[in-house]
């Protein structure tokens, strides 16, 4: 059931394109990003790496890269680009009446190591 | 006969009415009422005719002759006040009219901004003919029209008006034109066709107020900005009109809801246009419309078929302004681009696919082929064995695969490979068998590619074709995005006046849409070194630690350093910092190699705070994290020393509160020591002045970081101003001409010191110019960012939300 719950967490207009912003959760942080197409994806805001804060990363196309060490992260699935391996979760997330929903699940899952 | 009452005399109607006398005329007895004293018309050309191209009569659909010949009563002008559905009436201003079956097309009205003054006379929508009249009445030759929205309307109706002479500004709220149909790079071609027309285009401007005495005189804008208007045309949207069907009880979304029959939630009223929502999708384009006609058509003579979402396509109705746009061009996973740019001609291409099939499609500058891929994307059509010269069109297709070496390759040898300086195939081929093996060396014997460098590509594809395996690219791009250096790039951005970065994504071709984080910062600065009035500083493409002015540590704290003048400090400043430190629980104080404090492991949310309780004892930024100037680093000179022999810290703080501010292609480091046993270490700076008795030793050039290098000697000048003005000149023609992210040292060393000293020593026209040049751009980035942010950007620096309070509850 937890699958079709949305979580408002924040105006679409809070974010600028090419940009991200972080939501705090009791298990971490996730980073919620806005692309120059106005596309939304919400991933942990934490590199696979060295657990870089992807949030305060430059977003170009669907992808960040990671602000400490220029790790290339997928935004749709959360994987490393290129020859770099790794992965963070992604969670499903979509703009609503100018408001930025995220899949629920996101409140439940585990910690980040 | 069945009684027909049709409520709207549009284009969806019409073509329905059509249909239905074209299958059966003796079917139904019609009733047309429409609001407009007229008959049906082709409203989506209006645009030619607002800007005289064509005459109402001219885009007459239906004409009295043709509703006389289907014997249809038309009732123009007469607006339809309520419809009683359990006794199947309308009502109208005159009585009531029976039906049997009822079509609701009552399409839309446009979206008026609810800004002051919208109401004033002079406001115009964009819809019908009266508003076109209306346009027309105040286009006089030397009218002022500001089209609010950017969007297809809008661009038509802009373009109209200044066919019809007027002066005309184009506000658009979003970034680029088109938001909707286009990205980013096919907006910037179309901005920049339009501004060759003579239209104005501001985009992000967003309306604040429309102002005048009895009728329209100007726009203000948010940012402040006034513009002097004689009309003031709105074409931000339309929303369906849906109050009768509403009054009547029909089941509504954000309009009258229709079944792929047509049919509302009552069976014997139908609806079609702009006014019904369809599987929660709303309608302004005229294909669906033409599609829910044909369906509505049937349905009335008791036929099956069944309305379908369909692919759309966008072509822009002005003259000379080529565009195309299908499908979905987002990007996303798995999706891939296939990008051509051919900037000499204002073109680009672009197509979205993924799994073997073509998405969408952007086109601009050149849509002949936009058919045939529109029916790629229509039919899903695997595009695996055609892919490399998929984007060339249909002419390229079929026959044997093309390989781009190959056709090098076959080139003859009269071919002229590099147009700038006349050098063709075979001279190039030459030179490779004499020994030129690499693209420097062949640039430097036969010119090839050494001017523009838009040929490098295909001088590297002769190098490998003719070399074999032996070859190896030697110049790399800046990154995967474009072939081009960091030079060409600095030097075509100057030669070409580039003044966005999505001009010089589409005039230099990049690969991809919107650059990467190797290349984006330094075009970013390329761009706002070279216009600093112009263009506007992309924080989006910076370096985390340039947007956040702090330097991000490995654990994502950040650590914060007020400027300390020259090195001087005063026990209130001190007292500020270190109250600061208590304040926020800042772990680690430390003294830096650059006479200053550093504050380490501030956490992002309270750097807005800090910098403010720093502001207040009148500190500043030290921009210990940018690409710019850092510190001045001083001895204590004459006022203590009892070798000194000028004012160093004087000279430093002068200095330091020239120069701060300034961004540049990487980090500057300054010092002065007041004798030449340099207690401030100037020798090893980006610029170091030693004082002597006779005056001043500038030396430039010093390294020591991961290279260590003793500074060169730029002069020995007498006063301290020739000191001064010598550095800045330095720093400008540094931050003109060096390539992102290369120090000083560096860059000198490419160009060589004789070559830095002809401009900033000997030259003393081009010295006061860089002096000239550096004060304009100080005089916008002179600023200190944390009073900036912690005023007005704080929001950046905290979370979006947090739910830890929350789940704690």
């Amino acid at each position: 059931m937890m699958t079709t719950d949305w979580i408002d967490v924040g105006a679409f207009d809070a974010i600028p394109a090419r940009g991200a912003r972080m939501v705090r959760t009791p298990q971490g942080c996730i980073a919620v990003f806005r692309t120059a197409t106005d596309e939304v994806f919400a991933l942990d805001n934490a590199c696979p790496h060295k657990k870089g804060p992807l949030a305060d990363g430059i977003v170009h196309g669907n992808k960040v890269t990671c602000p400490l060490h220029n790790w290339v992260i997928s935004l749709e699935t959360g994987l490393a680009q290129g020859a770099d391996e790794g992965a963070v979760e992604t969670y499903p997330a979509r703009v609503e009446n100018g408001r930025i929903l995220i899949e629920a699940a996101f409140l439940k899952r585990q910690a980040a190591e | 006969m069945q009684k027909l009452v049709v409520i709207g005399a549009g284009m969806a109607s019409g073509r329905m009415l059509e249909h239905m006398f074209e299958a059966d005329p003796q079917a139904y007895e019609v009733t047309l009422f429409n609001a407009e004293p007229r008959g049906n018309y082709n409203r989506i050309m209006l645009s030619p005719v607002l800007s005289g191209e064509k005459s109402y009569e001219e885009i007459v659909t239906h004409d009295d002759a043709w509703y006389a010949d289907n014997a249809v009563t038309c009732r123009f002008g007469e607006r339809i006040t309520g419809i009683d559905r359990d006794r199947k009436v309308v009502i109208s201003e005159k009585g009531e009219t029976p039906y049997d079956k009822l079509v609701i097309g009552t399409g839309s009205a446009p979206f008026i901004i609810p800004c002051p003054g919208h109401d004033l006379p002079g406001v115009v929508a964009f819809r019908d003919l009266e508003d076109v009249d209306a346009m027309k009445t105040a286009a006089g030759s030397d009218g002022r029209a500001v089209v609010i929205g950017g969007g297809l309307l809008g661009l038509e109706a802009a373009a109209a008006l200044r066919l019809q002479g007027m002066e005309v500004t184009v506000l658009h709220l979003m970034g680029h034109l088109m938001e909707r149909q286009l990205d980013e790079a096919a907006g910037y071609l179309l901005k920049k066709d339009l501004e060759g027309r003579g239209i104005t285009v501001l985009t992000g401007a967003s309306t604040k107020a429309i102002m005048g005495e009895g009728r329209v005189e100007k726009v203000v804008l948010e940012d402040g900005t006034v513009i002097p208007a004689d009309i003031v045309v709105m074409a931000v949207g339309i929303r369906p009109s849906v109050a009768l069907g509403q009054a009547a009880g029909l089941e509504m979304g954000r309009a009258i809801k229709v079944d792929a029959q047509m049919v509302t939630s009552d069976p014997d009223v139908l609806a079609v246009g702009e006014c019904v929502e369809f599987d929660g999708n709303l309608f302004g384009l005229v294909a669906p419309l033409y599609d829910q006609a044909r369906v509505a058509a049937k349905t009335l003579l008791g036929e099956d078929d069944v309305f379908r979402m369909r692919e759309l396509s966008t072509k822009l109705k002005v003259t000379g302004c080529d565009l195309f746009s299908a499908g979905d061009f987002a990007d996303g996973e798995g999706r891939e681009d296939i990008v051509f740019r051919d900037p000499g001609r204002g073109i680009y291409k672009r197509l979205v696919i993924e799994d073997d099939v073509v998405l969408g499609a952007v086109f601009y500058g050149d849509t002949a082929d936009s058919n045939w891929y529109f029916g790629l994307i229509k039919d899903k059509t695997d595009i695996s064995e055609m892919r490399d010269t998929l984007i060339f069109g249909p002419a390229y297709q079929g026959g044997a695969q093309v390989d781009p070496m190959a056709a090098v390759a076959a080139l003859p040898p009269d071919a002229e490979i590099c147009g700038c300086n006349g050098v063709c195939k075979s001279t190039i081929t030459e030179a490779i068998g004499a020994g030129a093996t690499d693209l420097g060396s062949l640039r430097a014997t036969t010119k090839a590619s050494a001017s523009c460098g838009t040929c490098t590509g295909l001088v590297e594809q002769l190098l490998a074709v003719t070399l074999g395996e032996d070859f190896r690219s030697k110049e790399a791009g800046i990154c995967g995005c474009t072939d081009l250096t960091h030079e060409e790039v600095r030097r075509l951005i100057k030669a070409r006046e580039l003044k966005s970065q999505t001009a010089v994504w589409q005039e230099l071709g990049w690969k991809t849409v919107d650059g990467c984080h190797v290349c984006r910062p330094a075009i970013n600065f390329y761009l706002l070194a070279d216009w600093p009035l112009e263009y506007q500083d992309d924080l989006q493409s910076r370096f985390i630690n340039e947007r956040k002015h702090a330097n991000i540590q490995k654990d994502g704290t950040f650590s914060v350093m007020p400027r300390m003048w020259g090195g001087i400090t005063n026990p209130a400043e001190l007292r500020a910092i270190a109250d600061a430190a208590d304040k926020y629980n800042v772990p680690t104080v430390k003294v830096t190699g650059g006479q200053r404090i550093d504050l380490l492991g501030v956490k992002s949310e309270d750097l807005p705070h800090i910098w403010a309780d720093l502001n207040a004892a009148g500190m500043v930024s030290g921009h210990a994290y940018s690409k710019g100037l850092r510190t001045v680093k001083t001895c204590v000179g004459t006022d203590h020393c009892r070798f000194g022999t000028q004012d160093s810290t004087g000279l430093g703080i002068k200095l330091e509160k020239a120069l701060w501010g300034s961004w540049t292609p990487h980090k500057v480091k300054l010092a002065v020591s007041g004798c030449p046993r340099n207690c401030a270490e100037a020798t090893c700076k980006d610029v170091g002045v030693i004082c002597v008795d006779s005056g001043y030793q500038i030396g430039v050039a010093g390294a020591a970081g991961m290279d260590v290098k003793e500074t060169e000697r730029l002069a020995d000048v007498p006063t301290e101003q020739e000191a001064i003005d010598l550095t800045i000149a330095f720093v400008q023609l540094y931050r003109e001409n060096a390539k992102y992210l290369d120090r000083p040292y560096k860059w000198v060393a490419k160009v060589g010191l004789d070559w830095v000293k002809e401009r900033v020593v000997h030259d003393l026209d081009n010295r006061a110019a860089l002096i000239e040049r550096f004060a304009i751009s100080q005089s916008v980035y002179q600023k200190d960012p944390w009073a900036e942010h912690a005023a007005t950007k704080t929001d950046a620096y905290t979370p979006l939300s947090d739910f830890r309070l929350e789940a704690a509850e």
